[in-house]
């Protein structure tokens, strides 16, 4: 791939998003031609917002990865993701914006009138921003290493530094705008290459992607193995390896491997001739590891996503409805897209901004499985270099090659950056935002800063320390504990009027609390293999009926702490803006001067 | 299988731990409470206790004499008296009942509590109990009283007519109607601050009124059409600046009052007002005092235009903060000396000052805290710009309909 084209690309990128940020396009004019009231956020502009902010590094690189590398299976994650706003439409949408919270935090103390409850819930919001964030500066740091050779973590420290400095310079001023331009440039970034590319592989006589079998190598491939990997045999195996297969040493030695399960080091190259079949990843497991201290999932990024995927039985199922629970039920908790919905004039035009998001996100998730299938059946052998990751960075080099494929992989880079920096700004605001109003003791700017340094240092940090694992599944973790926190609140506090403080903030604490140890406990890599593993690392299942369950009992225990303005508030959550006047109003007042307004409308036009 | 024998572990000494702190808690409070034999002679502690129990019934009673409260104070006043029943009524019915006996004795209440109304006096008298088991003989009647007189009763049930039990229940009484003076002056003061918010609801100057419609009028001859847009503007300015209920809007309603504002001033003063607006989009539903910014413009522009040769212009800005909208009105007009000003704010107004600037700024500081006060910079000659910054959300902030 060509480093000056992509490089190029990510600089016009980041450039372009600060000046927008920055500049911004507002609304300047003068008297004679405007009328400010009517300009408010559009459905449309506030959806593609939404949506520019919400799809992340996991969906514009981890969804086609995850498809390369165990098939069609991992469809539930668009679908999950993109379903979340269902949810969100039905449920929340217009509620959430007639409360009138700016964050989940606001919500929590404008329903249940406690500041402690306020606290707790600004707790979980910073952590499933860290959580959130922690993918995306891996994941840029994957997307610059496979760019330009540059560490790991150059790119999570590039994405952090510019997060870092326009946020807390207050450069993201119009947001609205950056975030929107975002999604068009996700979107164009994505399409324009895959048109190619199909129209490639329709010239190719259009091969099937096989899911079901292993895949062949097309061509002469040597693979590099980042990560100590397990492979499985069906057939013997004749390649050449320089490192460590089995624990024996090879440099250049042409191996045959008999049918079985092989253990390959880290670094070692393998060579494999045209028309190979690629060996399948195992997940490490029920058999003891040839060397000691394999069974640590750090070891193994895949093994961790694998029972999804694969074989054992009831893991899958399970692992399923862990992954459709999540995402389902955790998007409406995402910090970043609840504080979009306060752009929105009123609830009706909310609900009206989330049916387009559905639409737009929809659309965007057309797109990368169609990667994950030209991946599995063009770099194949991604699979094993444990960066599935970067199959939508690299296919335009591999299929088309030459300028053009040099051109759209750096297309195709500028978008994958256009994800990182719009979902960490939105994340890193929001994040930053809470920790200055609730958890930094006092107010101001210069703590505005501080918080904004701290928002993004901490998951840079972890970053260092923390497992690999595939960005789409990182980012189900904080989906997971999205769902098993907010949904409850949220649910619970806009459709049941004897929700009680104490329930609430019970419900927090067990169920999302629950939640955040298990996925911080999965990502330590302290998780044993086996189902305590599988419970852990998907505890959606669990989680959220714990924290919806919490929440009703304590809730109907504690009967007299039902806030005492809960009758009010839920009138103004779901009765439409213009009907909740005070109440004793002269209607005779409102008839009279309504006629006014019809002619002043008239002449403007 | 270690990672599950360490998370059990981990969960055991959680419990533990947890069960500790409790265990140590409890015991603390026991020892606390039957020990420590210095805290007094009986007398004293008696009188401690009596003080403790009082303190306990004043919350409830602070908040006025409801049905809710009264719940909540009867028990601990009972316990206070030590008598076999209390109840307190308000002027019309029974609003708790304290003890045994509630079945035959209450439907009595009103009769016997009649006359202590009536007369504000404490009085005994025998219950006339038909069930010889039931102990309460006799009730002591004595009157709650507020600032416009006895707002209710406190009658205490023994069983026998008994001197103390008459000196005690009026005393009891009498010192509940303390509490519930206290809280006719928190709802008073309550009612001030509203009425303050109230009086501080700007007005518009009656000025602008007549120089409006006179400029108006200027055009009905040569530009009937403009004539007519003017004064649709005008209707709805009124109306929105008139409208009685609400004390807050959202800010695009606020900014489209301002742009009919400033076209009725456009129409007076012609090319001489140049007005820019630079507004973001995403803080248009922010939620603001009503009227808190066309205070701010009408200084703006009445600034710009004092001098009479130059034209002046007025910029608004409004941009996003992250939790915050910060709103700007800006002249290039005559300033102002800041120590006038600062007299300004601090309410005392010279001669010929608006009201405006520290009445919004009043209003600011009441609805979301000291911090969130008017920023103004200015000097003489120098313009004028004035910076609100508005919170996104404040609990009890929320917009009552246009």
């Amino acid at each position: 791939m060509n480093q000056t084209y992509a490089v190029a690309a990510v600089t016009a990128v980041v450039l372009a998003t600060v000046l927008i940020g920055a500049l911004g396009l507002r609304i300047s004019r003068t008297t004679s031609d405007f009328y400010v009231a009517s300009r408010t956020v559009g459905p449309g502009l506030n959806a593609a917002a939404i949506s520019g902010e919400y799809l992340s590094a996991a969906s514009f690189l981890g969804i086609a990865g995850l498809v390369l590398v165990q098939g069609p299976a991992m469809l539930w994650y668009p679908v999950g993701y993109t379903a979340g706003y269902l949810v969100l439409l039905v449920l929340v949408a217009a509620p959430l914006r007639r409360s009138g919270a700016y964050t989940l935090s606001d919500f929590a103390e404008a329903r249940l009138e406690s500041p402690q409850a306020r606290r707790i819930a600004s707790l979980f919001v910073v952590g499933i921003g860290w959580l959130y964030l922690l993918p995306q500066l891996q994941g840029a740091g994957l997307t610059l290493e496979i760019l330009t050779g540059a560490p790991d973590w150059v790119g999570g420290l590039l994405v952090a530094l510019v997060v870092t400095g326009t946020v807390a310079a207050g450069g993201m001023r119009s947001i609205t705008f950056v975030q929107a331009f975002q999604y068009w440039l996700k979107l164009t970034a994505l399409l324009v290459p895959v048109l190619f590319l199909l129209a490639a592989w329709y010239g190719d006589g259009a091969p099937r992607a096989r899911f079901d079998a292993p895949a062949v190598l097309r061509g002469h491939t040597v693979v590099e193995v980042a990560d100590t990997v397990r492979i499985g045999l069906d057939e013997p195996l004749t390649l050449t390896v320089t490192g460590s297969v089995d624990s024996v040493p090879y440099e250049r030695g042409t191996v045959t491997l008999a049918p079985g399960t092989h253990h390959v080091l880290a670094g070692t190259t393998l060579a494999f001739a045209p028309g190979a079949e690629l060996p399948e990843r195992v997940a490490g497991g029920t058999e003891p590891p040839p060397d000691s201290g394999r069974g640590d999932p750090r070891l193994d990024p895949l093994g961790w996503s694998q029972p999804l995927a694969g074989g054992r039985d009831g893991h899958q199922l399970y692992a399923t409805y862990g992954l459709i629970l999540a995402t389902f039920l955790g998007t409406m908790g995402l910090p970043h897209v609840a504080v979009r919905f306060y752009t929105s004039p009123h609830g009706r035009a909310a609900r009206r901004t989330t049916l387009v998001v559905l639409g737009l996100v929809g659309a965007f998730y057309l797109l990368p499985p169609l990667y994950g299938a030209l991946g599995r059946i063009y770099a194949p052998e991604l699979a094993l270099t444990g960066s599935a990751d970067a199959a939508v960075l690299v296919l335009p080099d591999r299929i088309l090659g030459g300028l053009l494929g040099d051109l759209l992989g750096a297309l195709l880079a500028g978008g994958a950056f256009a994800a990182f920096l719009s979902t960490a700004s939105g994340l890193t605001m929001s994040v930053a935002g809470v920790l200055t109003q609730d958890v930094l003791p006092s107010r101001g700017v210069r703590h505005f800063r501080l918080a904004t340094l701290l928002a993004t240092a901490v998951p840079l940090a972890v970053g260092v320390v923390a497992s690999k694992v595939p960005v789409a599944d990182a980012v189900g973790l904080a989906f997971a504990v999205s769902a098993s926190s907010f949904c409850p609140l949220l649910v619970l506090g806009i459709w049941w009027r004897r929700l009680t403080p104490p329930g609430a903030m019970a419900g927090l604490l067990l169920g999302g609390g629950s939640a955040l140890v298990a996925v911080m406990a999965t990502r330590a890599g302290l998780a044993p293999e086996g189902w305590p593993h599988t419970l852990m690392a998907w505890p959606a299942v669990w989680s959220v009926p714990l924290g919806f369950l919490t929440m009703v009992l304590v809730s109907l225990a504690t009967p007299r702490r039902v806030p005492p303005g809960t009758a009010a508030l839920l009138a103004r959550l779901h009765l439409p803006e213009e009907f909740t006047g005070l109440p004793g109003e002269s209607t005779l007042a409102e008839g009279n001067t309504g006629a006014v307004p019809a002619p002043a409308q008239e002449v403007r036009r | 299988m270690s990672g599950i024998a360490l998370a059990a572990a981990a969960a055991a000494g959680a419990v533990l731990l947890a069960a500790g702190f409790a265990l140590g808690r409890f015991a603390a409070r026991r020892g606390g409470r039957a020990a420590d034999p210095d805290l007094g002679t009986p007398v004293e502690r008696a009188t401690f206790h009596t003080l403790h129990t009082a303190s306990l019934a004043a919350p409830p009673l602070r908040a006025g004499l409801t049905e809710e409260t009264a719940r909540r104070a009867a028990g601990t006043l009972r316990s206070l008296l030590g008598t076999e029943a209390l109840c307190l009524t308000d002027r019309g019915a029974v609003l708790a009942w304290d003890g045994p006996g509630e079945d035959h004795h209450r439907a009595h209440v009103p009769e016997q509590a009649a006359e202590t109304l009536e007369t504000g006096r404490s009085r005994s008298a025998h219950t006339g109990c038909a069930d010889p088991a039931c102990p309460l003989r006799w009730a002591v009647i004595a009157p709650l009283t507020g600032e416009d007189g006895v707002l209710g009763a406190l009658v205490a049930y023994g069983s026998r007519e008994s001197a103390v039990l008459v000196r005690a229940a009026t005393e009891v009484a009498r010192w509940a109607s303390v509490q519930l003076e206290l809280a006719e002056l928190d709802r008073s003061r309550t009612r001030i601050v509203e009425a303050e918010i109230r009086a501080l609801r700007a007005q518009i100057s009656p000025h602008f009124i007549f120089n409006s419609l006179a400029a108006i009028a200027s055009f009905v001859r040569t530009d009937p059409e403009r004539a007519r847009e003017l004064l649709l503007e005008f209707a709805d300015f009124t109306r929105y600046s008139f409208r009685r209920h609400g004390e807050f809007a959202q800010l695009a309603d606020e900014l489209r009052s301002i742009e009919q504002y400033l076209a009725l001033a456009g129409a007076r003063f012609g090319d001489r007002l140049k007005v820019r607006l630079q507004i973001a989009p995403e803080v248009l539903p922010v939620t603001l005092p009503f009227l808190c910014l066309q205070p701010l413009v009408e200084n703006a522009v009445k600034h710009g235009l004092q001098d009479r040769e130059r034209g002046c212009r007025v910029t608004i800005a409004a941009r996003d903060a992250g939790a915050e909208a910060v709103v700007t009105v800006e002249d290039d007009g005559i300033g102002m000396d800041p120590e006038l000003l600062r007299a300004v704010l601090r309410g005392e107004h010279p001669a010929g000052s608006g009201i405006g600037l520290s009445n919004v700024d009043e209003r600011l500081r009441q609805v979301y805290g000291t911090e969130y006060g008017l920023v103004v910079e200015t000097g003489v000659g120098a313009g004028m710009k004035v910076t609100v910054r508005v919170p996104k959300y404040r609990p009890g902030v929320h917009r009552s309909p246009p």
